[in-house]
């Protein structure tokens, strides 16, 4: 018998598609932080899914001010903590997508970050602004295909790699840092809770794949997230102040192409003329994950 | 007007000093701001009595950015800290997005603005344009005369913003350098006074987990409308609140600034000049000197700009033979400040037929000098006479510089 899953809260009956990652990366989050906790959520599908007004998918207290802001609310939510006297019973926890944490909410997030203020901020990395319906972000991978960087006679898709994040959120001297996906829920409450323990701002990226965004069944979300690290194009690993301190190994990482062929967004890849070299591209990048991070 | 009983208790003061003081006094739990000229030296001040440790249970944040700045309070409040913030120009234009959150959340966030305006070209000097773009944000407004309002309104603010009936956030609104820079004589809020004033913030809703609730929630087509009616329902009920605080303050403390608007030698007046912030200390300078010559001019202080009281407005000016506005701000298509504007709507659906002319006056920091006013009288007087030949215009243009 494996150990009862903790207990969470947020409730079912939101308005989240069938498989969608939000879901899994929010219940996943309060799984591993416990009810004492104020969540701070940016604009995004999570927030859209779970209030709509009068009703509330929360069980723990949650605010949603606006896009780029969370890094400053919650901020402001654990000075307002500490100014009442309540910040030893209560934990900050922001969660919030790729666009509002990597380009809209970045400033805010950093401010937050530099100044040292005692909260986790979950990043949900479904690599595009998929509430808007699946436009470009700077977590949006080499050659993606999104409504805003189609493939086309001159293009694959995205032309930039994915914002390396974790590093500039380390760089803040953040005391703790990881990567995690919703593929492996244990390792993300492990990660979360740990976050949580923490005294200081501490960061949590985790990939979580988007069943309507990326193209595939609603029933793989968890199947997608795993072929990631599987491929090694999803390194999972912890940070304590600036050193990289737990890996988790791939024994044999499988070619990129498992995990590119069972997504729409790279399907062209698979058809255009010159798509082997994009794949080899994105096996390269794998690669380096590998040596990089030693994966292996 | 100075009280002589408070002659004794006068210290001369930085105006930016008064206001730190002021909000130091009103006890604070979480103050969030970022330096822009020339609000610094209010959250230089406050960072000193941070450092000296003179406001109990306050957390001070140096956010990366005026946006961060009430985003943060934002926060803060939700949680059921007193906020405070001070800012001005490009920064109050940069909380834009957030003033609009705030209200919609009934967060009673109060800060200082200390007007400037607003580039392209940049400038740092006086006008009312960046607090007159957040009118419709649904903030409270209220525009002070000199230091000692400015000083003396914070308390009246929180009052009121914070009132369970109202949950509204509020700002201050005065003259950047005119008043945040000059030294004046004031008497310095005392702590039990104000204690005895101001109760502590206690909202019905705040985020705890021994309660969760949930701010900030979506709302479709079916629900999105009854929230502005109730932020519209909040700001009317603050009508009233504004003067009963107004008149609770000179209890306690012996000042009065006006409630909702001010008057001054208005009873019997004929022309009735209208205006907002320290510029009304010049014009009263020039009605003196027409009341000395025995001519019937008054000044009609507004002091809420939002909520704007339709009905004081009206009833000081219902018997008027002619009204000007002096407006430092222009909505740039209609070539009319906003004070006129709201002024000359407000007596369009009433039996009052007095004609009103506007001025859009002091950009950026223009002087506006006693002859100028003077000038703005006598053609009022003539309008009053054989009506109105420009409706509204700039005042003092440079036509040289055209």
């Amino acid at each position: 018998m494996s150990k009862p899953a903790p207990k969470t809260y947020i409730t079912s009956g939101h308005s989240g598609c069938a498989g969608c990652c939000d879901a899994f990366a929010a219940k996943f989050t309060l799984m591993g932080a416990g009810p004492n906790c104020i969540v701070v959520n940016p604009t995004g599908c999570l927030e859209v899914m779970s209030t709509p007004f009068p009703l509330s998918s929360w069980q723990v207290p949650w605010i949603h001010s606006l896009f780029e802001n969370a890094g400053a609310v919650a901020s402001g939510v654990e000075a307002a903590l500490k100014a009442l006297g309540k910040k030893d019973d209560i934990k900050v926890v922001a969660i919030g997508g790729d666009g509002s944490t990597m380009d809209i909410g970045i400033r805010s997030l950093s401010g937050a970050f530099e100044r040292g203020h005692d909260f986790t901020y979950v990043c949900m990395d479904n690599e595009a602004y998929m509430n808007t319906g699946i436009q470009r972000s700077s977590g949006t991978p080499f050659d993606a295909s999104t409504t805003t960087t189609p493939p086309g006679k001159f293009s694959f898709g995205n032309q930039r790699p994915k914002k390396n994040m974790v590093a500039i959120m380390a760089a803040h001297g953040s005391p703790y840092v990881a990567t995690t996906s919703i593929g492996y829920p244990r390792d993300m409450m492990r990660k979360v809770k740990k976050g949580t323990e923490i005294v200081g701002p501490t960061y949590i990226h985790a990939h979580a794949p988007c069943t309507t965004g990326w193209g595939f069944d609603t029933s793989k979300t968890l199947e997608v997230a795993k072929l990631a690290v599987e491929t090694c194009l999803w390194p999972m690993y912890e940070m304590e102040n600036g050193e990289i301190t737990q890996v988790r190994k791939v024994k044999d990482p499988r070619p990129v192409e498992d995990y590119l062929r069972v997504q729409k967004r790279f399907k062209h890849l698979f058809t255009m003329e010159g798509g082997e070299e994009e794949i080899k591209k994105i096996q390269a990048t794998a690669d380096w994950n590998i040596k990089h991070f030693g994966l292996q | 007007m100075i009280n002589p009983a408070h002659k004794g208790k006068m210290v001369v003061v930085e105006g930016s000093y008064a206001v730190a003081h002021s909000a130091k006094i009103c006890r604070p739990n979480v103050i969030s701001a970022y330096p822009i000229t020339p609000q610094t030296h209010i959250v230089e001040d406050l960072s000193q009595f941070i450092a000296d440790g003179e406001i109990p249970n306050c957390e001070y944040i140096n956010v990366e950015s005026e946006f961060s700045a009430i985003s943060a309070l934002v926060g803060a409040s939700a949680v059921g800290a007193r906020t405070y913030s001070a800012t001005t120009s490009q920064g109050l234009l940069l909380m834009h997005e957030v003033l609009f959150n705030a209200s919609g959340m009934r967060l009673p966030i109060i800060m200082t603005v200390a007007n400037r305006a607003v580039g392209a070209p940049i400038n740092i000097w006086n006008d009312h344009q960046d607090s007159i773009a957040q009118r419709d944000t649904g903030w409270i407004q209220l525009y002070v005369e000199d230091v000692q309002e400015a000083s003396d309104t914070l308390p009246q603010l929180y009052k009121v913003a914070e009132d369970n009936e109202i949950m509204m956030p509020g700002m201050v609104c005065m003259d950047g350098f005119i008043l945040s820079h000059v030294y004046e004589p004031v008497v310095l809020l005392e702590q039990e006074l104000t204690d005895s004033f101001l109760p502590a913030f206690q909202p019905e809703n705040v985020l705890d987990p021994e309660d969760p609730k949930t701010f900030g929630a979506f709302a479709a087509p079916d629900t999105y409308e009854e929230f502005r009616y109730l932020q519209e329902q909040a700001m009317q009920k603050a009508l009233p609140k504004i003067e009963a605080a107004a008149k609770e303050f000179e209890e306690v403390f012996g000042r009065f600034h006006g409630g909702l608007v001010d008057g001054y030698k208005l009873d019997d007046a004929e022309i009735i000049v209208m205006s907002m912030g320290s510029i009304l200390g010049t014009i009263k300078d020039v009605v003196d000197q027409y009341r000395a010559r025995g001519e019937k001019i008054g000044v009609l202080k507004v002091r809420s700009f939002r909520p704007f009281p339709v009905e004081q407005v009206r009833e000081a000016i219902k018997n008027a033979h002619a009204v000007v506005v002096l407006d430092k701000n222009i909505s740039i298509g209609t070539n009319e400040g906003a004070l006129f504007t709201e002024t000359k709507s407000c007596l369009y659906n009433s039996k009052i037929r007095v004609p009103v002319m506007g001025y859009t006056v002091g950009h950026g920091g223009r002087d506006i000098r006693a002859e100028s006013i003077a000038k703005v009288i006598e053609e009022t007087k003539k309008a009053a006479k054989s009506g109105i030949s420009v409706e509204s215009q700039f005042l003092d243009l440079r036509e040289e510089l055209l």
